[in-house]
């Protein structure tokens, strides 16, 4: 494999291992409600801080149960990495069928490296 | 995590999308003006943009023993400067308040202003120090994207201690008890998208120089780090 693709996994890996830590070493334990959201939390916080205050406006559309929430995250996921993917084949595309330009020509330049311009 | 629907009081709510407003009347005129001078560009803008839903909506555990969600504003910051990740910010935002539950409409001006116009405008400061400092572009990126999205969780704690300053320790006490609950949580995801956002912009440097050039985040004649 070349060195920059296993950069790339190697920086994937880190961003799961940074995701799975939590989890294994088991930092939920003894929390009323495990891996609870930092919004939720807060709302507690206030309810403690402030006992009276009550919320004066409500959303305007709440999603009917948890499952469909998780849809409408996974749906706002998906746009976005759809475009992300779009966007990164369109670029290695547009790299790919670029006109060869003098300087790929040049003695000891490689070929094989159209995807990295300017060289290293 | 941004505030909740209903969660700042009336006074408060007002006060920061007053504050938040002209940055993102701002942002739209820079963006319209991005658009016009560099319509290669519009694809690249999409793909920050895009960067910034996927982020915002990746529920990731913390060490803390709770969820936070990174905010993805460093990139758009970097490459197309703090006014135009503001709209792009917002627009977030707006998805998550409108469809979502998450966040609010009411609570957008205070949100916006800690994801869309702090956040960006530190990392933004960050990354530019860093390569004043002479670092190099990748250990820029990371200090910009991690500083973004701490920063933003910082602010968020701000806005809900000045609105609910603790009865005994005042706005210092709140401030603790939101900064454990928002910003120490936000730590790890921190690192997280700053690794995260180092790998798009090795992606980008690889597939779109010529993007990052005219952007000047690259400097003519290849890798400036």
């Amino acid at each position: 494999m070349k060195r920059n693709v296993v950069v790339n996994l190697l920086l994937l890996a880190a961003v799961a291992a940074l995701a799975v830590l939590p989890l294994v070493i088991g930092a939920g334990d003894g929390h009323e409600e495990p891996f609870a959201g930092a919004d939720a939390q807060a709302e507690t916080a206030i309810a403690e801080l402030a006992p009276d205050y009550k919320p004066w406006f409500a959303s305007l559309y709440e999603p009917p149960s948890g499952e469909i929430e998780s849809a409408m995250f996974a749906l706002q996921a998906a746009i976005g990495a759809g475009f992300l993917g779009y966007y990164f084949g369109v670029a290695r595309t547009r790299n790919r069928l670029r006109p060869v330009s003098a300087a790929d020509l040049a003695p000891g330049a490689d070929r094989g490296g159209a995807a990295e311009p300017g060289g290293r | 995590m941004h505030i909740a629907e209903g969660f700042l009081p009336p006074l408060h709510a007002a006060a920061w999308t007053v504050a938040a407003a002209p940055f993102v009347v701002h942002g739209v005129v820079r963006l319209n003006r991005q658009l016009r001078e560099n319509p290669e560009a519009k694809l690249l803008l999409g793909a920050s943009g895009a960067f910034c839903f996927v982020l915002s909506a990746l529920k990731i555990p913390s060490v803390t023993g709770s969820c936070s969600h990174p905010t993805g504003t460093g990139l758009g910051a970097i490459l197309f400067r703090p006014p135009v990740m503001t709209v792009l910010g917002t627009i977030t935002l707006l998805f998550q308040a409108l469809l979502l539950a998450h966040g609010g409409l009411t609570t957008l001006g205070a949100n916006a202003f800690s994801m869309a116009v702090v956040g960006p405008w530190a990392g933004y400061g960050a990354y530019a120090l860093t390569r004043r400092l002479g670092g190099g572009l990748l250990v820029a990126v990371f200090a910009g994207a991690f500083t973004a999205d701490l920063v933003t969780y910082c602010v968020t704690s701000a806005q809900l201690a000045l609105a609910f300053p603790d009865p005994a320790g005042g706005f210092a006490g709140a401030l603790t008890k939101f900064g454990a609950i928002f910003a120490v949580t936000q730590i790890p995801l921190a690192v997280s998208e700053g690794l995260l956002t180092v790998l798009v912009v090795r992606l980008l440097r690889s597939t779109s120089a010529a993007e990052l050039i005219r952007l000047r985040v690259l400097k003519e004649g290849g890798v400036a780090s």
